[in-house]
């Protein structure tokens, strides 16, 4: 039986009309505690945000697999374009 | 078909970071659990030697940005205990390596503050050094690890300048003040230098590492930038740097220095440095007094969800 | 007229200086790491506040004080902090519940002076009203965890509150100051003990049977531990006299 505390993933939404976006992780003992030190620890207190705490065990992701991902040594290997546009070879300069 | 091997080299060749479910050599995986973790183990214990100058700062205003200076320490450290878990290790299972001698932390912190000055010191000399070595792992190739140093890199900036302004004031002040700043370079300067670790030819990982972009440069160079730098800024301060070698070479466009007192480095790393017993002795202590607070928490969080449930 | 809200204003000052020295010598001392850097916040806005409020009092002073003179050049004789400020952090438990007892005295006064004639101090509370309201929520939350998490914690919590009690009364006593200066401190009182009996009942704290006051910070007699606090901060500028920072 562990006493650590559980680590949760913080998601903060630093200003209105943006989305919330993943700050890190910290251990708290319940979720009103991972939202208070999510403050302390990642907002240095600012006004106005909102924070969404999720215990992280709680969080479900999907798996990069390798044998399908876009990486494909004989073509223009998209996955660099963070975009994943195709950009002509003229374009890439911009 | 490629390997995961060469697709893994092939993102880290093009700048792709690697992330957390991402397929990656167990070596790398080891290594950076090490690297981050020792790295968030010296930013906690590198609370201590400042930490013992909060109650004594000379003025409100230095005691408030020594405290936000000390605090945003615990700050990196958790961004990087954070970074760390995301490879598979439990922030408990570090904080036991660190207690039990098992990992490192930055020797720097084994040595003691004994003045006032020395607060300015390590914030020009030790913060440096530290920004040095951070700025270009923010292109580490880990995510996680690289987005922890973005966060850490845009507040320490303020850190650095709080301690040159410290010493500035103290070599603007009276002879008794002139004379605290010189102290306090003379003692942390070796030190400092030396936080860059052994020569390259020392350093068996560095090319690994290098490969693996969980280093960007190396020890060496880092070094000698450090050195280039001190050596101008500390003309604004008009102090001297302890060593007699220090010399402008124009030829390779960079300063030569003394030779470093390798005996000194690898005592202080095994264990015998100044502060060694002390610094994880007040770390063991805070962590053993503090359990029964850690249990009370845990024990009221499931209270509380078994009366809500 | 002056020289009363001056020592109103340094009262306050002192208050909030020797609370945020005490929370500071936790930094790099705490339970955890998360734990660590709340308590640094709390006592960063503790000090921050003194400074708005040393600021004000130099002001008033007039004859070149300044917000450091005020602070490191005062002996415990003229300090006016409350004695519970500088009573020692202990544990946790004992540190988590001086916050509660402080912070539930603050919020109430502050909220009170938002209407100060004074513009500058009505000012300064709104500022720091923010900051208390979380200061208030924070050592609530932690005063009840600790009173009802486990045995040891629960005893732990006795131990504290024996040891705090007799401190309390000071904060929500009248002195002459508080009425010339127009201060309700029965109103402030009345707040005070609602949430006290609040959070400690939640808490399963009992007060102690024995009801005894000590008072006296206000009027600089304090206990030997403010004079072990003033050693550590003031040696400096005492040892260096009239140098620059």
């Amino acid at each position: 039986m562990t006493n650590e505390w559980p680590l949760w993933e913080i998601f903060i939404r630093s200003k209105q009309g943006l989305d919330h976006k993943h700050a890190g992780s910290l251990h708290a003992a319940d979720a009103q505690m991972a939202i208070e030190n999510a403050r302390d620890v990642y907002t240095r207190r600012q006004e106005g945000i909102s924070i969404w705490v999720v215990e992280s065990k709680h969080i479900h992701a999907s798996s990069p697999d390798e044998a399908e991902s876009l990486y494909d040594p004989a073509n223009d290997k998209v996955y660099r374009h963070p975009t994943f546009y195709n950009l002509p070879i003229e374009l890439k300069h911009i | 078909m490629e390997s995961s091997l060469d697709i893994f080299q092939d993102k880290v060749d093009n700048d792709i970071s690697i992330e957390p479910k991402d397929w990656m050599p167990d070596e790398y995986r080891k290594t950076l659990i090490r690297q981050i973790s020792q790295h968030a183990h010296s930013e906690i214990v590198g609370m201590l030697p400042e930490g013992n100058w909060i109650t004594r700062a000379p003025s409100l205003k230095r005691k408030a940005t020594l405290i936000a200076k000390v605090q945003d320490e615990a700050g990196h450290g958790l961004y990087l205990y954070s970074a760390a878990e995301t490879l598979g290790i439990s922030r408990d299972e570090m904080i036991a390596q660190l207690h039990s001698g098992k990992a490192k932390y930055s020797s720097i912190f084994n040595y003691p503050t004994l003045t006032w000055a020395d607060i300015g010191a390590i914030g020009w000399l030790v913060d440096g050094a530290a920004i040095m070595n951070q700025v270009p792992l923010c292109r580490t190739s880990y995510g996680p690890y690289a987005r922890a140093m973005i966060r850490v890199c845009k507040e320490e900036s303020f850190h650095q300048r709080q301690g040159f302004e410290i010493l500035l004031i103290l070599s603007r002040g009276s002879e008794e003040q002139r004379a605290l700043c010189q102290d306090a370079i003379n003692r942390w300067w070796w030190p400092s230098v030396m936080m860059f670790g052994p020569g390259d030819e020392a350093s068996p990982r560095s090319a690994q590492s290098i490969k693996w972009k969980v280093k960007r440069f190396t020890n060496d160079e880092l070094r000698q930038k450090f050195i280039d730098i001190c050596a101008e800024q500390i003309k604004t301060l008009g102090m001297q740097i302890p060593d007699p070698a220090l010399k402008w070479n124009e030829e390779k466009n960079h300063y030569d220095f003394g030779e470093i007192n390798w005996e000194e480095f690898w005592n202080v790393v095994n264990g015998n440095g100044p502060c060694n017993k002390e610094r994880l002795a007040a770390r063991i202590k805070a962590h053993e007094e503090g359990a029964w607070v850690r249990e009370a928490a845990i024990a009221f969080a499931e209270k509380r969800k078994t009366h809500n449930a | 007229m002056p020289v009363s809200l001056l020592n109103y204003i340094l009262h306050l000052a002192d208050n909030a200086l020797i609370m945020g020295h005490r929370n500071s010598e936790w930094t790099g001392h705490g339970p955890i790491l998360e734990q660590d850097i709340a308590l640094s916040n709390i006592a960063l806005d503790l000090i921050g506040q003194s400074r708005y409020l040393y600021q004000f009092a130099a002001e008033l002073s007039g004859n070149g004080a300044t917000e450091d003179s005020l602070a490191y050049l005062r002996g415990p004789e003229d300090y006016k902090n409350c004695l519970i400020t500088e009573q020692d952090n202990g544990h946790w438990g004992k540190t988590v519940l001086r916050q509660f007892f402080f912070s539930a005295y603050q919020y109430p006064l502050y909220q009170q002076q938002l209407n100060n004639k004074n513009a500058q101090l009505a000012a300064i509370v709104e500022k720091s009203l923010k900051e208390v309201t979380y200061h208030l929520r924070w050592s609530s939350e932690w005063v009840i965890r600790l009173g009802q998490g486990t045995e040891e914690s629960s005893q732990k919590m006795r131990d504290a509150i024996n040891d705090l009690w007799k401190y309390t009364g000071e904060l929500i006593t009248e002195t002459d100051l508080d009425k010339q200066l127009g201060i309700n401190v029965s109103i402030i009182a009345e707040h005070w003990k609602s949430r006290v009996n609040d959070i400690l009942n939640q808490a399963g704290i009992i007060v102690p049977d024995d009801k005894r006051m000590i008072v006296g910070g206000r009027l600089g007699i304090h206990t030997e531990h403010l004079q072990n606090i003033l050693n550590d901060m003031q040696y400096m500028q005492r040892t260096y006299p009239g140098m620059e920072w």
